[in-house]
């Protein structure tokens, strides 16, 4: 890594948004069972649905990664292409998980009907927005890629940005087996 | 428009128009000497917008101070409250005040206070050690600097406009949600900690980085003075206990503004789900301040006995060690909540066990200390005073980790005399001896030694007036946060009252200190080593020289005040003015990202 003081930090603060996850997941245990009534995952859930999702995230975390393979060997446009399918995959991701979230609001199942839906929502709802805030992100940084050509900064950005969308997944599949898989099954 | 900030937030009764118009007159001071020494260009160009660590530390120092001033207004509000509130008498604030006041107190002293001096030190000195130019990212450095002066503005602002918490300093619901305090004050304590501490976990990663990248060559990290071991373990444990405070609040704040239920009474909420995040967070923050302490202890001991520190490696394993230990011992805050025996267990001997790795430390300092020739100047005189206070807060601690014992004390003025033991004779006097030990570096001039001690023997015998009674007070069964007290507790309480007024000698010579030493800068010039200390900081000069390659930017002081606008605006439900602060910040940051691409 040309700059590895920028690749290092940006690998510690992943880990303290690891902690902010974990204190998230704390809470999801310990409120979950709390349902006071309301329709808890295993009511809603759609598996497939929730599947699709997931496979969105991958794919895109895939095209990341080529994304950051093209740019290691100067290619532009190959560069900016992946990216954007990247940004169109998680978009897509962002908008079912906003559809869920809205098909449940209209039946009356949002987030302030019971302890267990806040602790639903804020969970996902989490990881969405660093989903949101990792797009912006990826858009600033398809503008410098198009502005300023591929050089050291950009690469790092690229690499840190790579580092971003991957971790994100990995909470995802946290997220897919404990809030999705487990609620299906009523663990 | 505006939400629901009405003129209302202005009117208060006579003792907060005081503070609103002491807030005020203080601002307008400022300014007014500002532009009247036509100092506001040197003021923007070498300070507010700079990125240099020594600068950005003087500034943390700066603030602690000032914020001191104000958490020791509100302590001396409190003596005065339980002094005149006794029996019959209802003394002369509102219950609902004196709760506030409290909580601001508590707030104000650790996050404030205590973290900024910390940071501050931090700055001085850890680059100078490792021989580093500077942090790892400077212009993060002073953004996080700004984000804890927004912080702090924020937590100002609401003397003047609205309200403050009045939930104690950890605000635990359900006391804290939106039916039992339905003002703006916890809306107000959320966002504070929540923008300062966003700057602290920053801070966090960057000297973590620095330290563990930006060592000169040859220095390994078991080379490391012991001030830097002991930030870096302060480090760590920003970096892993931030993220949970943050998480919390948050939490919180939803609660509050969208009606969700996670610490609520009804619909399934768990106040006691809060009490076990804030406390994750909670214990190690104690550890997060005390360390770097003992890592100034353990510069100022050898160097005024003039000897090699005792027990190099066992003082990196002993700090080490309190860096894990300290996350397994929260549950020792609420004991009483009803954990089932085995685990209040566990987490009493885990809290009897963080003792050893501390009492390591204060043996190696003994032994460092044992046929040394040893200098009574100020920082030694400051240990001393720890040693003492620091030693009888720790005994009370751990006979406070043993469960039956808990039951009888917790919340009690036990506790709070304990927590001051260690967060003034512990913290802020590691603190202060490590100001009057690196003063002379970081300004080039001596302190006036004869003041400062007059100082310390104020704080000393201040310290032990205002809080040995607490001890006795909570054993005769006197909780805490009591806006009116029984006529037995008084006599104890008149004299708590009068060691705090000895405190405030001790602050007043420390002003003065101050004052006398720049007064004297010429007579006294610090040399490069005025103290004969052995590490890298005292071999360049003093103050050291600015680094030349610093940037000056406007972009952290930028970032805070969008900051500070969008905590403002969410306080008072604002949402347009909330999303100009977002929009701002992002904006700013996105303009900064094209910057720095050319460097």
């Amino acid at each position: 890594m040309p700059n590895d003081k920028v690749t290092f930090g940006f690998w510690v603060y992943l880990m303290s948004d690891c902690v902010l996850f974990a204190g998230l997941f704390a809470t999801y245990a310990v409120l979950q069972g709390a349902t006071f009534g309301a329709p808890s995952v295993q009511d809603f859930v759609s598996l497939p649905f929730v599947l699709v999702e997931t496979l969105l995230l991958l794919t895109s975390s895939f095209m990341a990664g080529l994304a950051l393979l093209a740019a290691r060997h100067h290619k532009k446009v190959l560069a900016l292409g992946a990216l954007a399918l990247t940004l169109l995959l998680g978009l897509t991701f962002l908008g079912m998980e906003l559809h869920e979230f809205g098909r449940l609001i209209a039946e009356g199942s949002g987030p302030s009907t019971s302890a267990s839906l806040s602790a639903f929502f804020v969970l996902v709802g989490t990881h969405g927005l660093h989903v949101a805030l990792g797009s912006l992100w990826m858009l600033v940084i398809m503008l410098h890629v198009a502005l300023r050509g591929l050089s050291e900064g950009t690469l790092r950005k690229l690499a840190c940005f790579g580092l971003f969308w991957h971790f994100l997944d990995i909470i995802w599949i946290f997220i897919f087996t404990f809030v999705y898989l487990f609620g299906a099954l009523a663990l | 428009m505006f939400g629901t900030l009405t003129l209302n937030a202005f009117l208060h009764g006579p003792i907060e128009t005081v503070a609103q118009l002491s807030v005020l007159f203080g601002v307008l001071a400022v300014v007014g000497l500002l532009t009247y020494y036509q100092r506001w260009g040197w003021l923007y160009k070498h300070w507010l917008t700079t990125t240099d660590h020594k600068k950005i530390g003087v500034m943390y120092i700066a603030l602690s101070f000032v914020m001191l001033a104000r958490g020791a207004v509100d302590a001396f509000m409190m003596r005065a409250q339980q002094v005149l509130a006794v029996g019959d008498g209802a003394g002369y604030l509102s219950p609902d005040h004196y709760a506030q006041v409290f909580t601001a107190h508590g707030v104000i002293m650790i996050f404030f206070v205590a973290m900024p001096f910390m940071f501050g030190l931090i700055n001085c000195i850890v680059p100078l050690q490792i021989g580093a130019r500077d942090v790892a990212y400077p212009f993060l450095n002073s953004m996080s600097f700004w984000l804890t002066v927004a912080g702090a503005a924020l937590i100002n602002l609401s003397l003047v406009v609205g309200e403050f918490a009045a939930t104690g300093w950890l605000a635990y619901p359900p006391l804290s949600e939106l039916y039992f305090s339905p003002g703006v004050g916890v809306d107000y304590y959320i966002w504070a900690l929540q923008i300062a501490g966003v700057g602290t976990l920053l801070s966090g990663i960057n000297f973590l980085v620095t330290i563990l990248k930006m060592r000169v060559p040859g220095m390994s990290l078991m080379k490391m003075p012991i001030f830097v071991w002991t930030a870096l373990g302060s480090m760590l444990l920003v970096i892993f206990a931030f993220p949970i405070l943050t998480a919390t609040l948050a939490l919180l704040s939803l609660d509050r503004t969208l009606g969700l239920h996670f610490f609520t009474t009804d619909l399934g909420g768990s106040a006691m789900m809060y009490v076990n995040l804030i406390w994750a967070w909670g214990h190690p923050e104690v550890y997060i301040l005390i360390l770097p302490a003992f890592g100034a202890f353990s510069e100022i001991v050898p160097t005024f006995s003039q000897k090699r520190l005792f027990g190099y490696t066992s003082m990196v394993v002993a700090t080490m060690s309190i860096v894990v230990l300290s996350f397994v011992v929260w549950v020792h805050h609420f004991f009483t909540m009803g954990a089932s025996a085995n685990v209040n267990a566990f987490f009493g001997i885990m809290t009897m066990v963080i003792a050893i790795p501390t009492g390591v430390k204060v043996f190696n300092w003994l032994f460092t200390m044992f046929r040394g020739r040893i200098i009574f100047a100020t920082p030694m005189l400051w240990f001393m005073g720890f040693l003492t206070t620091f030693i009888l807060g720790g005994m009370t601690g751990v006979l406070m980790s043993i469960p039956g014992i808990d039951f009888q004390l917790h919340n009690s003025l036990f506790l709070v005399a304990h927590f001051h033991n260690m967060v003034i004779g512990g913290v802020l006097f590691g603190f202060f001896a490590g100001f009057v030990y690196w003063f002379p570096k970081i300004f080039g001039f001596m302190l006036n030694e004869r003041l400062g001690v007059y100082a310390f023997w104020s704080w000393i015998v201040g310290f032990l007036l205002a809080f040995i009674p607490l001890y006795a007070l909570g054993l005769m069964g006197m909780t805490r946060r009591l806006s009116e007290v029984g006529v037995e507790f008084q006599p104890l309480l008149v004299v708590a009252a009068v060691g705090a007024c000895v405190i405030g000698l001790g602050m007043l010579f420390q002003f003065l200190q101050l004052v006398v030493s720049i007064r004297d800068r010429k007579k006294n010039p610090a040399g490069n080593n005025p103290w004969n200390g052995t590490h890298l900081e005292w071999t360049t000069t003093s103050p050291p020289p600015a680094s030349p390659l610093n940037e000056n930017t406007s972009g952290g002081l930028l970032i805070a005040a969008g900051a500070l606008v969008f905590g403002f605006a969410l306080v008072w439900h604002i949402w347009w003015l909330a999303t100009l602060g977002v929009v701002g910040i992002v904006a700013l940051l996105i303009v900064r990202s094209f910057e720095t691409h050319h460097a």
